[in-house]
């Protein structure tokens, strides 16, 4: 495949590799948190961790859209898939997430309710057409990246005059999940972090322009990275040297696909389907004003909470459960009690174990380590 | 953030879709959102959908300082 | 025949199930036991131990790239009789068909099926059929039991594996997987990527012949290679590291995973086979399946360690390392 295979080049690896362990400095450690789920993966997946010095460690942030999807939506679109008629779809981690009673969608399809997995928006539209007696209720998840390809779909069906379509919108926005990670200051929910990793794809559609406010205001710096191994090295070697030369500026890796402006065709139809909410509540990260996207009263006809005024009430996680401390990077996977004891992909207590990038997830799916009895290697 | 990888855009077809090819796999997608994305170039696929262009010239350049175990220069 | 459709009187034991076997299955496996027309075939097998092995098709599709229910229903049960070093001797073949079934479609897998054993050498003597009313079935469901002949002082086990051993695999992985997969989303290949099921008694036969060391053998079906290799670690009870760059892999298979966000190494394979054997022999293992059309791709791609944990751990091309972690049930595809 082009422009994939280079860029997992194992010569060219060892060589950057090579280039970080000479331009790392042996007297400090350096805290990178990597905003985006698709990163976290990759460190895991690579193994990365274990082929960089010591004193470069990643944190995982909260840029995994299953991850930060709060107990009580999962609730509302159990609600709707227990409908007569409704017939729910979403993309595959969604289905899993457990909810208020360790419940998830999964559990609402075994006990009757018509829920489907989709690979892409346009299937649901699809579904619309070959189901008319259903309503198709597509559970809308995902950030900037994945947030157009819903517009499309919602202008499309509105095109098409699809009268059985509606969205669930639970569409979140990067910039200010960032900002609320740097803002809080309550001492025991701080955490240093010396530099950001951007995401990729987010970064495609919104460009590079949004993140200079905040590089800033929180004097940190930022560099966006592609997705491959490589680019993820890369972008490790520019923050190493802007920390060393005590710079904090917006840097751009990924620059084969992320330009300054973006994405403006795809944000422009994101604006005209979608308007701000408020605020949102955000697992691990609680309330965030204009974080979250809520569809227009243009497009009422396609919103799945016009039609089903159902409500749920906030729920918080499992006692036991540490995920909101994981989604800030105060703690990590290996530092949650429950870790790969009570809560394993196949036993999820929190969201951080369901989706395939979620730290915990990660963590427990390619982490090289030993049960509980036995030596655990760092 | 999410999984999208790079494939080349070998026909167009109505509807704003396109036929794409990814290492000898073949298969249709939406190009609404690149809508004047031409046959042969690169695009970046998300959930069925092209999310943006892959600049080839950009790349080389980033293949180039990588090549070199980054030691100098750096993507702009 | 008058009627073209499976009804319940074809599964009731009267002439109505003689008349459909006769027609169907008699005709397409024609062989001498079968054909003497009771219910249990006499054999006469060669001298050493015997294997018996069994499985069941609920495959869905029923008809795919490369082949179909029927075709799997032979090879799967040749290779679990096969992986133990044993020779196949014969196969049984029990039908559980749906109400309504096309008896075409019946007579294409039938078709299949005997021509499948035909080029194994691997009759199908005996069977049985059944009908259930439409809705509880899929069509249908095919259940094969394999008997097979191992000689004396040839011991393949899964508890066998040593620290220091080679494992070796027949071919490239995911093939099965991906072209079903693929087939049902409406993905094309470039080349046309099939099945790649395929009877490996004779490869297998060569390997033993030559290399009467070999640990075990396994075919990693269902849960693919991280499966399989995680199944004999535990039953070992040592651990396994792979090198991800030795994996031999069709291009249009890795990217096929890559755009479907799944990982190759746990893809069904329906016509390969890994080998743990001393590291002494491993060399000469590889070149034996190497000069064997069912194994030209042939690799080396890891060895056997010391892990009281019994894990199975990836040096991935990064130089990194990573868990090839036990699947619980089936993969998800990754969309973020």
């Amino acid at each position: 495949m082009a422009y994939l295979h280079e860029f997992r080049d194992r010569k060219s690896a060892q060589a950057l590799l090579s280039t970080i362990r000479n331009e790392s400095r042996p007297d400090r450690d350096y805290r990178l948190m990597e905003f985006c789920g698709g990163h976290t993966h990759a460190i895991w997946r690579y193994g990365l961790r274990e082929a960089l010095p010591d004193n470069i460690r990643f944190i995982h942030g909260p840029g995994c859209p299953v991850c930060v999807l709060p107990i009580s939506r999962i609730d509302m679109a159990r609600t709707i898939a227990s409908f007569p008629g409704v017939l729910l779809a979403s993309y595959g981690d969604t289905l899993r997430v457990p909810a208020s009673g360790g419940r998830s969608l999964l559990h609402s399809k075994a006990g009757g309710a018509d829920v489907r997995m989709v690979l892409s928006t346009l299937d649901c539209l699809r579904l619309a057409r070959e189901n008319p007696g259903k309503t198709v209720v597509f559970f809308a998840i995902g950030f900037e990246t994945t947030t157009p390809p819903t517009a499309v779909a919602i202008l499309e069906a509105k095109r098409q005059g699809i009268p059985n379509f509606r969205v669930f919108s639970n569409h979140v926005l990067t910039p200010a999940a960032l900002r609320s990670l740097l803002l809080d200051t309550t001492p025991e929910k701080q955490v240093r972090i010396d530099g950001f990793i951007g995401p990729s794809h987010v970064s495609s559609i919104i460009g590079t322009l949004p993140y200079e406010p905040i590089v800033r205001e929180f004097s940190k710096p930022l560099v966006i990275a592609g997705f491959e191994p490589l680019d993820v090295l890369l972008a490790v070697l520019m923050l190493i040297r802007q920390i060393n030369d005590g710079r904090a500026e917006l840097e751009n890796e990924y620059t084969r696909v992320v330009t300054p402006s973006g994405n403006p065709e795809a944000r422009a139809l994101v604006d005209r389907v979608f308007t701000l909410r408020e605020s949102f509540e955000w697992r691990g990260l609680g309330l965030i004003p204009n974080s979250a996207l809520a569809i227009r009263p243009a497009f009422r006809d396609f919103d799945a909470e016009d039609l089903f005024s159902v409500s749920c009430p906030s729920v918080s996680d499992p006692r036991v459960c540490e995920c909101p401390d994981i989604l800030r990077g105060i703690k990590t996977p290996e530092e949650c009690r429950v870790f790969g004891t009570v809560c394993t992909p196949e036993n999820p207590v929190g969201s951080c174990m369901v989706s395939s990038e979620g730290a915990c997830a990660a963590a427990y799916t390619y982490g090289v380590r030993r049960t509980p009895d036995l030596e655990v290697r760092p | 953030m999410c999984l999208a990888i790079p494939v080349k855009v070998i026909r167009l077809k109505e509807g704003s879709m396109a036929t794409v090819d990814a290492g000898g796999v073949q298969t249709d997608i939406s190009v609404a959102l690149v809508s004047d994305v031409t046959v042969g170039e690169y695009v970046i696929v998300h959930v069925g959908f092209a999310l943006s262009r892959l600049d080839p010239d950009e790349a080389e350049k980033t293949l180039k300082i990588l090549a070199q175990g980054g030691i100098d220069g750096l993507p702009a | 025949m008058k009627t073209r459709l499976i009804e319940l009187a074809h599964g009731s034991g009267g002439k109505a199930t003689d008349d459909l076997v006769t027609e169907v299955f008699f005709r397409a496996f024609n062989n001498p036991a079968l054909n003497r027309k009771n219910d249990q075939a006499l054999l006469d097998l060669p001298p050493g131990r015997i294997v018996m092995a069994c499985d069941s098709h609920v495959i869905t599709p029923l008809f795919f790239p490369g082949g179909d229910i029927g075709t799997l229903s032979v090879t799967g049960t040749i290779n679990d009789v096969a992986m133990a070093g044993a020779v196949p001797v014969a196969l049984s073949a029990a039908f559980i068909l749906e109400e309504g079934f096309p008896v075409d479609d019946l007579e294409r897998i039938a078709a299949s099926m005997a021509r499948e054993a035909r080029e194994a050498g691997v009759p199908i003597v005996t069977g049985d059929t059944k009908v259930v009313e439409k809705g509880s079935g899929d069509g249908v469901f095919i259940s094969t039991t394999g008997i097979g002949v191992v000689p004396e002082g040839l011991v393949l086990s899964g508890d066998r594996c040593r620290p220091g051993d080679r494992l070796l695999v027949s071919g490239t992985i995911g093939d099965h997987g991906m072209a079903l997969l693929a087939f049902r989303e409406g993905m094309s290949f470039d080349p046309p990527l099939l099945s790649d099921c395929q009877s490996l008694h004779q490869l297998v036969g060569r390997m033993v012949e030559g290399v009467p060391s070999i640990r075990c053998l396994r075919d990693p079906t269902r849960g693919g290679v991280g499966a399989a290799l995680n199944e004999w670690a535990a039953q070992s009870g040592v651990g396994i590291r792979i090198r991800e760059e030795s994996l031999p892999i069709r291009e249009t298979v890795f990217s096929a995973c890559e755009l479907l966000g799944l990982d190759p190494l746990y893809m069904a394979n329906e016509g390969k086979l890994l080998a743990v054997c001393p590291p002494e022999d491993a060399e000469r293992l590889l070149e034996i399946m190497k000069s064997h059309p069912q194994g030209q791709n042939a690799a080396i791609i890891g060895e056997i360690v010391e892990d009281r944990g019994h894990f199975v751990e990836v040096e991935t091309l990064m130089g990194g390392t990573r868990l090839l972690h036990w699947i619980h049930g089936d993969q998800l595809p990754r969309i973020c």
